[in-house]
């Protein structure tokens, strides 16, 4: 077990030091950052030159990486282009809406994926199944922005009932969520059902069922219960994907989380804040994999030896 | 109630209705978009500013109405496809040649090769590539050229993984071993033996990966990091569209039906490919 976890520990440094090499070396192509800051027309070679010593960028790019790396790991992304503020500060107001967000979506696909994956699989092969399995599939086919603009469009503007954007009250949660919620419960649904097809075929199901249990104990307490393990470590490895999906809904939305903290950067052209938002994230992801692979291996020592 | 029988046979009809429709909805998207250049000789760009804002369904000129500019939503939704199916589509191949070029010789010819290639494909299957994306593109700026670019970068390993695995599998079976006895050189080895045999997985991969690129594309440039805003493309259209939401509900809604249509087209072929191709389920999650 020991070397099973370290062997995901240094899987997980590897990845960690090539998301943070591909954004320092990204935030180098920008161009001189000190043009960017000095902005006005009236510069001398010498108030670059100035700027450029604060700013360290006289150095060669493996001593401002390993500089940006430190900061990483105490959490300094250096400051805003907009005013100064701290990258850290922003993002410690921006990441709590974002995970929000995040477990609000998580959620309400739980809510909705277990009872129609279970009963597509009960229903296996006969109509409920097919429609089920027809509607994940449409699920699947569009964008996720796209299902946020629709949303806005019936709860907004036709019903008059939803607030159109922001984070204001439980209610500014409902659309943001659901959109999530949706298109992730597209996937999940055929998991579950795969899932329980796989568990269903079991002998002590058979079991259960010849001592005369009934069918919904037999489903939830014998079934969904050995079908929650794969469940689970998937539901945490798809949280790249679901992180990736609410940055561009934030959009949608105006949530003032990570999202629309990174996309105010890139039109401002404010990159540290850029850089320290898509890096935290990207590191975020990393973890929870990370944690999700080593609870799996705990869980089911089969997995370890593969 | 019993639970989790075998499929019935009805299975097998629904099977045929997911082909006819995933046939139906990509080939007539493909037709309509590449006969664009007919249909609406313009390209979707002439405007009519006396006809801005019509709604759908009530002048014949205009079937799905007009947008802000007075241009024709079905001319650009149909001209608009050309932009989706151009990244899908050369995304894609780009991908599968690079991709199946290294995973043939990472399996075959194994040693150093595989283990750099594996590990290199651990960790950028471990990347989140939506958001390096979006970093790139917003500082070097947008382009369909550079959209296609990541999609390749991002997917090659998909492939490479793949056709590792289906090589593996292969290598050391008795065709494989007879062609290498009667003296067949490696390279007619890989290409004329196993490369036939890996093909089933890698065209369903495909099928996937064309209908994830253009839901990709089209996130990307509604984000206004894609393709270049002047041209007409379903993801520009559905930005533009947002700000008219509340007074031309269309100008949002028919590009948004068109992604839905062609991606659910290309799922469904998907899917069924799977199940024709691929019965084990080596490509199955």
């Amino acid at each position: 077990m020991a070397g099973f976890i370290l062997k995901r520990l240094l899987q997980a440094v590897f990845v960690i030091l090539a998301v943070t090499l591909i954004v320092a070396f990204a935030i180098r192509l920008t161009g001189d950052p000190a043009v960017m800051l000095a902005g006005g027309s009236n510069i001398t070679e010498k108030d670059l030159q100035n700027i450029r010593q604060a700013l360290g960028l006289e150095r060669p790019f493996y001593v401002q990486y390993f500089d940006f790396l430190r900061g990483v790991l105490v959490g300094d992304f250096g400051r805003s282009f907009m005013g100064g503020t701290p990258v850290s500060l922003l993002i410690s107001k921006a990441l709590p809406a974002t995970l929000l967000l995040a477990f609000a979506s998580l959620l309400i696909s739980i809510v909705l994926s277990v009872p129609l994956g279970v009963y597509a699989a009960v229903q296996r092969g006969r109509w409920p199944d097919q429609l089920i399995r027809i509607l994940s599939l449409v699920g699947l086919s569009f964008p996720n922005f796209w299902l946020a603009i629709m949303l806005v469009l019936f709860f907004s503007i036709t019903l008059g009932i939803l607030p159109p954007s922001g984070m204001e009250g439980p209610e500014s949660f409902v659309m943001p969520a659901l959109t999530m919620g949706i298109i992730l419960t597209a996937t999940n649904v055929r998991l579950v059902r795969t899932s329980m097809l796989e568990t269903l075929s079991q002998q002590y199901i058979m079991v259960a069922r010849s001592k005369g249990l009934k069918d919904r104990v037999v489903l939830y307490k014998h079934a969904l219960r050995n079908s929650a393990i794969p469940l689970v470590t998937y539901i945490g490895l798809q949280f790249g994907s679901l992180i990736g999906g609410i940055v561009i809904v934030e959009r949608v939305f105006n949530w003032p989380g990570m999202g629309t903290l990174a996309f105010d950067a890139i039109s401002a052209r404010d990159y540290p804040v850029l850089q320290g938002s898509i890096t935290v994230l990207a590191l975020f992801i990393v973890l929870i994999n990370l944690l999700v692979d080593i609870a799996y291996g705990l869980i089911d020592p089969r997995i370890r030896t593969e | 109630m019993a639970l989790a029988q075998a499929a019935p046979a009805s299975r097998r009809h629904f099977r045929s209705f997911e082909l006819v429709l995933g046939v139906l909805l990509t080939g007539g998207m493909t037709l309509a978009v590449l006969f664009s250049g007919f249909l609406f000789p313009d390209g979707g760009e002439s405007m009519d500013l006396m006809a801005r804002l019509l709604p759908p369904f009530q002048n014949p000129a205009h079937l799905l109405g007009t947008d802000p500019l007075g241009r024709d939503v079905l001319a650009r939704v149909i001209v608009g496809g050309r932009i989706s199916l151009t990244v899908g589509v050369l995304s894609v191949l780009g991908a599968v040649v690079l991709g199946t070029l290294m995973g043939l010789i990472a399996g075959y010819y194994r040693g150093i090769a595989e283990v750099i290639l594996m590990r290199f494909a651990d960790v950028q299957l471990a990347l989140p590539f939506i958001l390096i994306a979006i970093m790139f593109l917003a500082i070097l700026g947008t382009g369909i050229d550079k959209v296609i670019f990541f999609m390749i970068i991002a997917q090659w390993v998909q492939y490479a993984r793949l056709v590792r695995g289906s090589v593996l599998a292969l290598r050391d079976r008795e065709f494989i071993l007879s062609a290498r006895a009667i003296g067949v050189g490696n390279g007619r080895i890989i290409f004329q033996h196993i490369l036939p045999n890996v093909l089933g997985p890698i065209v369903i991969l495909m099928t996937l990966n064309v209908a994830n690129n253009i839901l990709l594309e089209s996130s990307l440039t509604f984000l206004g990091l894609g393709v270049d805003p002047l041209i007409p493309s379903w993801g520009g259209m559905l930005a533009d569209g947002r700000t008219y939401l509340q007074s031309a509900w269309w100008v949002s809604v028919f590009p948004g039906l068109a992604i839905m249509f062609t991606v659910l087209g290309l799922n469904l072929l998907g899917d069924w490919l799977r199940d024709f191709l691929d019965p084990t389920g080596q490509t199955s999650k």
